[in-house]
Formats: structure tokens, sequence, C-alpha cells
């Protein structure tokens, strides 16, 4: 009986949505599989999805994309308005809009991917550690975080760069140093629950130490939830990051970075309108994909903060 | 025999889902007189959707049907929102669970009941505050003038429920849904709550709906018992009469309950069958 | 006559708590801005002496800075600075930080005050509303108004409506507070353009000012709007599906007492904080909106003086705005506890 029900064949979307798995393997994948299955039923979600893989797209093949090159000036050409030539315009030096922000892409995506790494790493460290420790730890820790919550963000940032100097990695550091205390507060919070679980105690029990207690079973609960607040957040510090580099204390010239190029343009905004306009355009487009996004994933991944 | 204060036949109640339509109610028939009626059922067999479709609260996507809902020969069936709000409260009222959660923590207790009072009855404030008075006199709260200044955070649940009850009577209804009113509360205090609750529908001549998980506590205290489950009304008999019941359910409900006159060893477990949920009914006794 | 006394010790021991941990905040804040005051690689003496100045003048400064003692000594000396309102003198305009900042703060006070009404004025109601008619065109409208806000670079929605209402219809005044005819017309009372006029009477100068405030505070208003509409709705949706709802349904009220009367009381509260949170933010978003506008406010002032290393003035700023939203903190917590029964 088992042999005929064994050499069925059965589908690959059987085998995944399978209430009885049969491995570890395969539980994960189902339960992956099951999200997307909930994540694609939103449509606005899977919008976000397709721009931001074409924008990592974009990235990646910038050189082959670009029509022209981002740096190549042209007096002769300057400011010339959208065209089949130049399907965005061209800036004061003559510059192709379209390919300084096909290449421009590449700045952002490193800005936002390197804070979306950091901050939230950093945030779980302190985060975990305050919650699993208690005691004056957590206090130290949470005082300073909350010292960093109650500033203003974005003066903060821009007085660590001007000490450091204007650079994009000084940028990232700065970014990064006012976005870390909300995932120390989040972390801590899951940490608190998680802690006094019986699976941890059991855990213990089986003679496991502090330090492989935090990895291998607090920080894996911790990061769902970490996530879903990166997602959110990745508009933010898009914005930010604009803005720095807007202010000129981002990427320097001739550097394509978006914030940047819109204050290039900020002197002709009343004539030659679209040297400010695309790349604000741009900036819109990515940070709507990334809280599009950030949506969905909250809806799949936390269902308890989606109900708003 | 005369109209009867409110008559239900044939009450569905449907939550339209993406897995398609749940009835909460199926087909629920009663009659209330001037009387205490108690309605039976574990969580989820559709004893509270009852009462709320009864005041006109089911909320999309819930829908209400039924062959008759008849307030004193008038129907209240889908009426619109407009003329049900006139029936709220000033003819049908409902006291709930618990005090903690139904009374407005930021609102005085004061001014909840002299906002109930002047709703139905308008008139001034003082004339509200004179009424307000006289009913938590009536539950029986010592000191009302301080009561009536305090916020619902600053009185007890015993007290806080005779609060929800002076000023869910303050209007004078002739109903009263009583939806679980004791079952929040300390368990010293149920028994004064609910001497002044019925004390205070029999003098008024009023009818009562007292849902109620607990068999025991609706046999002491109703007249007459309807036992649901899954939505539908299994069995309805006088309250006196239940140790006759017939319906398995019923006898099962009894059977687990522990008595101090019989004790056994271990309490049967109520083995549910299928056929309850589908099976034909028993014609219900006309009353 | 015991529980007076307990209740009473009990709130000073709250009070203690909550101003101890404002002191510790604003420590935290100050020991950041003296850090970066240290870790700058532009020499402070030099920026007094010049290049050209000699050894024993240089020394000389450098003693007189006080840059010879420890850190902690160092340290100490500026809160104490700070604490008398002392952060130095700006090398830019050559005045003491202080006067510069009393100058040009009422302007971005004004410019976040306006925004922070008009977002509250109709973010306010529209999340309410939103809520009350879940999934509704209305909560669809304030959906998008939302996401579109959490979206959009505010310096580049300022510059195109700078380009549409300023530059192409002509409703609006264009950059800065006012125009030429009135600059310096109205007698200095708050340094708020708008009120001052009012002082005065002058009417012709209040209208230029609000052709000039008006797209600014717009602006600022709509982040401000996107961020109160969502968490009025949050809260709204939140009480609306509390059982003493149900109650008030139950006295026969109608939908829209229920949500105003009953629901609106109860989210007032904690619409308190939010509302002090979006002003805070506001102080600070204004820095990208008054470069945008020409707007002669802190957020110029310290972007300016950054650009020039003029390091005294931007810490001066950013402790001035670090303590504007600890004081907000401190302020929404007491409206929490005036406003909350509960808390008492």
């Amino acid at each position: 009986m088992s042999e005929t029900e064994l050499s069925r064949p059965i589908s690959r979307r059987e085998w995944l949505l399978s209430d009885a798995p049969q491995s570890r393997r395969q539980a994960q994948l189902g339960a992956l599989y099951q999200g997307w299955l909930t994540f694609r039923a939103n449509k606005l979600a899977m919008f976000g999805l397709i721009i931001l893989i074409l924008l990592f797209g974009m990235a990646i093949f910038a050189p082959w994309l670009a029509p022209q090159s981002p740096f190549s000036q042209n007096l002769a050409d300057r400011l010339q308005p959208p065209s089949a030539e130049h399907w965005l315009g061209t800036d004061s030096f003559g510059r192709d809009i379209l390919s300084r922000l096909i290449h421009g892409s590449r700045i952002t995506l490193f800005i936002v991917g390197t804070v979306a790494l950091i901050a939230p790493v950093a945030g779980l460290l302190i985060g975990t550690v305050a919650g699993f420790a208690g005691g004056w730890v957590d206090q130290v820790l949470m005082r300073i975080t909350d010292i960093f919550l109650a500033f203003p963000k974005l003066i903060l940032a821009l007085a660590f760069v001007a000490a450091l100097g204007a650079s994009i990695g000084n940028a990232v550091l700065a970014l990064a140093l006012t976005a870390w205390p909300p995932y120390a507060r989040l972390a801590r919070a899951e940490t608190l629950t998680i802690r006094n679980a019986d699976y941890i105690a059991a855990a213990r029990l089986q003679g496991a130490g502090p330090t492989r207690l935090l990895i291998r079973h607090i920080w894996p609960l911790c990061v769902s939830s970490l996530i879903v607040r990166v997602a959110l957040d990745m508009a933010g510090i898009i914005l930010s990051a604009a803005g720095l580099g807007f202010l000129g204390l981002g990427a320097q010239p001739p550097m394509p970075e978006w914030g940047a190029m819109i204050s290039d343009g900020r002197i002709y905004i009343l004539d030659y309108w679209w040297v400010a306009a695309m790349p604000g355009l741009a900036i819109f487009i990515v940070s709507l994909a990334f809280n599009l996004l950030g949506d969905g994933l909250r809806d799949v991944l936390d269902p308890k903060g989606a109900k708003e | 025999m005369s109209t009867p204060l409110l008559s239900v036949k044939n009450l569905c109640v449907t939550f339209a889902s993406r897995r398609g339509d749940f009835q909460a109610v199926r087909g629920v028939s009663f009659e209330l007189g001037r009387e205490r009626l108690g309605v039976v059922g574990e969580s989820g067999s559709g004893k509270s959707m009852t009462g709320r479709a009864i005041l006109g609260l089911v909320r999309p996507p819930g829908r209400v049907t039924a062959d008759r809902m008849e307030l004193e020969g008038q129907s209240i069936l889908n009426l619109p929102e407009r003329r049900m709000r006139k029936l709220r409260g000033s003819r049908i009222s409902m006291v709930m669970q618990d005090p903690k959660f139904s009374l407005n923590p930021v609102m005085t207790v004061g001014d909840q009941i002299m906002e109930s009072y002047r709703l139905h009855a308008g008139g001034g404030r003082a004339a509200a505050r004179k009424k307000a008075l006289e009913m938590l006199n009536a539950v029986r709260i010592r000191d009302p003038e301080r009561v009536m200044d305090t916020y619902p955070h600053e009185v007890s649940g015993g007290m806080g429920q005779r609060i929800m009850i002076a000023m869910m009577l303050a209007p004078d209804p002739q109903i009263l849904i009583a939806d679980e009113p004791t079952s929040a509360l300390d368990v010293s205090v149920r028994g004064e709550v609910l001497n002044i609750m019925d004390g205070l529908v029999r003098d008024r001549g009023m009818g009562l709906i007292f849902i109620s998980h607990d068999l025991n506590l609706v046999a002491r205290f109703c007249d007459r018992v309807l036992i649901m489950y899954a939505g539908r009304v299994v069995e309805s008999l006088p309250a006196r009469d239940l140790h006759n019941a017939r319906h398995p359910y019923t006898q099962g409900l009894l059977r687990s309950q522990p008595r101090l006159d019989t004790p056994v060893e271990r309490l049967p477990v109520l083995q549910r069958e299928e056929s309850w949920r589908s099976g034909e009914l028993d014609p219900l006794p006309e009353t | 006559m015991a529980r007076p006394v307990s209740a009473r010790n009990r709130r000073i021991r709250r009070v203690a708590g909550t101003a101890l941990s404002l002191a510790l905040t604003l420590l935290g804040l100050l020991l950041v801005t003296f850090i970066i005051g240290r870790v700058m690689p532009i020499d402070p003496v030099l920026k007094v002496v010049g290049d050209r100045a000699s050894q024993a003048q240089y020394d000389a400064v450098y003693q007189a800075m006080g840059l010879d003692q420890p850190l902690a000594v160092q340290f100490l000396r500026y809160i104490g600075e700070v604490l008398t309102g002392d952060f130095g003198r700006s090398i830019s305009t050559g005045q003491p930080v202080i006067q510069d900042i009393k100058r040009v703060f009422p302007a971005t006070l004004e410019l976040a005050a306006l925004g922070t009404f008009i977002g509250v004025s109709i973010g306010v109601p529209l999340g309410v509303i939103a809520a009350a008619r879940r999934g509704g065109w209305i909560d669809q409208i304030a959906r998008v108004v939302a996401l579109v806000g959490y979206s959009m670079p505010i310096f580049w929605l300022g510059l195109m409506g700078l380009l549409v209402f300023y530059g192409i219809l002509g409703w609006v005044g264009g950059p800065g507070r006012q125009g030429i005819i009135y600059d310096g017309m109205v007698p200095q009372v708050t340094g708020m353009i708008l009120v001052d006029s009012l002082i005065a009477g002058d009417w012709g100068a209040f209208r230029d000012a609000f052709s000039h405030i008006i797209l600014p505070a717009s602006l600022l208003g709509y982040y401000s709007l996107a961020y109160i509409s969502r968490m009025t709705r949050s809260f709204m949706l939140e009480q609306l599906s509390a059982e003493y709802i149900t109650t008030a349904r139950v006295k026969g009220m109608s939908e829209r007492a229920v949500v105003w009367r009953h629901a609106f009381r109860n989210i007032s509260i904690p619409l308190v904080t939010v509302i002090a949170l979006s002003f805070g933010s506001l102080l600070e978003g204004s820095v990208l909106t008054e470069i945008i506008f020409s707007w002669p406010g802190l957020g110029q002032y310290i972007t300016n003086t950054l650009l020039a290393g003029d390091m005294n003035a931007v810490l001066g700023g950013t402790v001035v705005v670090g303590v504007c939203f600890i004081g907000l903190n401190l302020l929404s917590d007491i409206l929490y506890r005036v406003l909350d029964p509960r808390s008492k």
C-alpha cells in the first residue's frame, strides 16, 4: 500500500504545502512558500518588488544600459530639454541626465544597502545583549539608546558629517549612527519576551551557554521583525541620504548622486525644470517601491503589526 | 395571549468571507414576554450574536435575515439606522461582560449615565443629574454624589457593573439583554449584582434576555431557558424542567456539572456529535 | 490621611524621575556635540589666530581656549558655557552664536508652527474619517496621501512647488520671508513676521509675509499631515474596536457622536504626543525646506555655517534643536498626565 503511495509523483507545490513535512528543510521551505503566496497576493507589494528588481538590474548593468558616459561634458548641448537624443534632457554641463540617473542607482543602492546592514546589526547586538543580560548592562545600554532617540536625527547626521568631512562613506556612517536606536529597542523588546520562554530554559538545561543562547536561539527569532522594520525604514534612509547629498554633504561632484543632482538643478528650476525634476522622480519611485515592499513584508512576517 | 414583547422567527446571521459564508446564527426562533429568558451555550454557539442582531449591531460584512423580528408587534428587522437608534437604549438595552472595557475610560461615570438618559428623554443637565443619582441609588451605590465624579478605573468590577446597569436602565427600556453580565466579576459580588438586576427588571415589568455559559446560574435565575449549539436553538424549556431535558447536548452539559450531593471521581467529558449541528430538531414547544 | 501623602510622594518621585532622565539626555546631547567638536579635523586655534600667527600667539590662544586641560575638565567647562548660553563666537558672522540663534530661530519657529497647524487641522480629521469609514474612498485617499508623503524628498517637492505656484502660476511670493518693499518695515517684537505685522496692524505686510510663508508651511504641513493622519487612523481603529464603543451604540448614539465624543476623546491623549513629536521633526525637517526657500531660519544658519566650517555655530544650533526636542518630550509627558484621568 505504501509502495503505491510513495511512488505516486507529487508536484513540487504539494511537497511545499504538505501538512506533514518529512524534514526540517521541507518545513522551512514550506513556510517560506506560504509567505511568498501571501506576499504575491498583495499587488502593490509585488509592484514595489518588481521596481526594485529593475533598479538592481539597472545598477548592475549600468555601463551597458546608459546611452552615454555619466561624466562626459558637452557644453554645446547644455540644458537641453528631453528629446529623442537625450530622453531626460541634459544638465548644465551638457551631461545626459538619463545616463547619470542610471549610474546614480549604484550610489543609492550602496548607501542604502550599507546603512541597512550596519544599523540593524548594531541595533540587534545592543538590544539583545541589553535584554538578555538585564540589570545595569540593560540600564546603561538603554539609556544610551534613549539619548540617541531623543536627538534630532538629520541635524545630528549633519553635525557628524561636518566633523568628519563630506564624503559618501561619512554620510553612510552618519546615517547609520542615527538609525540604529529603534532597532535596539525592537530587539530588546523581542528578547525580553523570548528570554523567559520554556524552550530557552530547556536549551539552558542542555548546557547551552549565554553566547550560544544568544546566537542560536534569540537572534534568529528577532530577525523577522527587524527585516520588516528595515524594509519600512529604507525609504526614510534614501530620503535622508538624498538630503545629505542635496546639501553637498554626501557624494561629491561629479558623482551622479541623485540628491546632489537635484541640488545642481536647483538654480535652473524656473527655466530648465527637468534638471531637478528627473532625479527627484527617481528618488520618489524608488522610495515608494521600498514603502510598498515594506508593507507587503509586514503582512507576511508580522501579521500583528499589519492590523495597524 | 397578548402580543409578546419580542418575537423572533428564523433569525440568521451570516458573515461573508473569502472562504464562503459563515453562519453564526442559523434559524433561531423564540418569543419573549415580561419574563427572564436564559440563553445558554458554549462560546461560538451564536448566543451573543443573537443579542447583537436584536439590537441591530451586526456590522458588515455580517448580514441579518429573519422571517420575523418584532418588538411589540412592530417589525425591527433591518430598520434604517436612524430609526433603529431611537429604539436602542430607549426600548432595548444591553449590559456587557466586563465593565473595565465597556465603560468609557476618559469620561466620568456621571457623564456617561446622564448622556444615556438625555439621548432619549432630552431635558436639561439638572434633570439628567437627578435621574442619574436616582439610578445609582437604585443599584444600591452608597454615596452616589461622589461616584458621579469618578472615572471608571477608580471603581471596582462589581460597582462598575452596577453603574453599567444604572446607565442602561436610565432611559427605562422594556427589554434588557444581559450578555454574560457576571462572568468577569469576582465570585463574591456576582450574586449581589444579579439580585440588583433581577429586582429592577421585575419592578419595571421588563423582559430580560440573560446570556450565559453557566447552566446552573441560568437555571436558578431565569424562568425559561434556550439551549444553543452551533448557531441553533437545540432545546427550549422552562427552567424548572431542566432536569427533564431531552436533547443529548443539554443532558451532556448537565452531566458535566459537578454536584455536591452525588460527587463523582471524574466528570464525564461532553462528547459532541455532528448530528447536533445539522440534524432534525424536535419541534419546539410553542410558548 | 495616609493615602494622599503617599500619592503625593509618588507624584514627586515620578516628576523627579522624569527630570533626572531629561538631565541625562541633555548631558548625552552635550557629550556628543563635545566629541564632535573635538574630532573635527579643523584646528580651532588656527581658525581664531589665522595661518600666519607666531608660535607664541598660537600657544597663548591654545591656552586661553583651555585646550591644554584634560578632556574631562574641558567637557565640564563646555557644560558650564552652554548652560550660561555661551556657544562661543561664530566665525562666519563674527557675532556670538547665541545672538545669531536668537535672530534666526523665530523664523524657523513660525514656519514649523504654521506647518504643524496645517498638518493637525487636516491630518486629524482625515485620519478619524479614514478609520470610521475603513476601506471607503476617504480611507484610500488618506493611504495614498501618506504613502506619497513618506516617499517624496521634501526638498524636491519644495522645488516643484516653487516652479508651479511661483514660477508658473504666480500665486505665492517667492523665496525669502518678505518682499523687498516690506523688508525691515515691521517693528520686531516676537521675530515672527506674521505676528509682528498683526501687532503693528500692518495688513499689507501681513499679506506679503503670508504669501511667502504659505508655500513652505504647506509643504511642511503635508509631511506632518502624512504622519499625523496615519497615527490618528491607527489609534482610532484601536479605539473603535473597544467595548465601550459598543456601549455607546447600545445607548442609541449616532455614529458621529460615537466617533467624535467617545472614540476621539480617548485618542486625543496619545495624539498630543504625536503632535509634539511631529512639531519637533518639523523644526528639524525645516533644514532642507529653508534652503529651498532661502528662509533665514535656524536650518539655513546651520547648513551655511557648516559649509563654512564654522563649528561653534553648527554645534550651538545642534544643541538648541536638541534642547527643543527634549523640551517637547517633557511637554507631551506633562500634557499626558494632565489630560489622562487614569494617570492621576
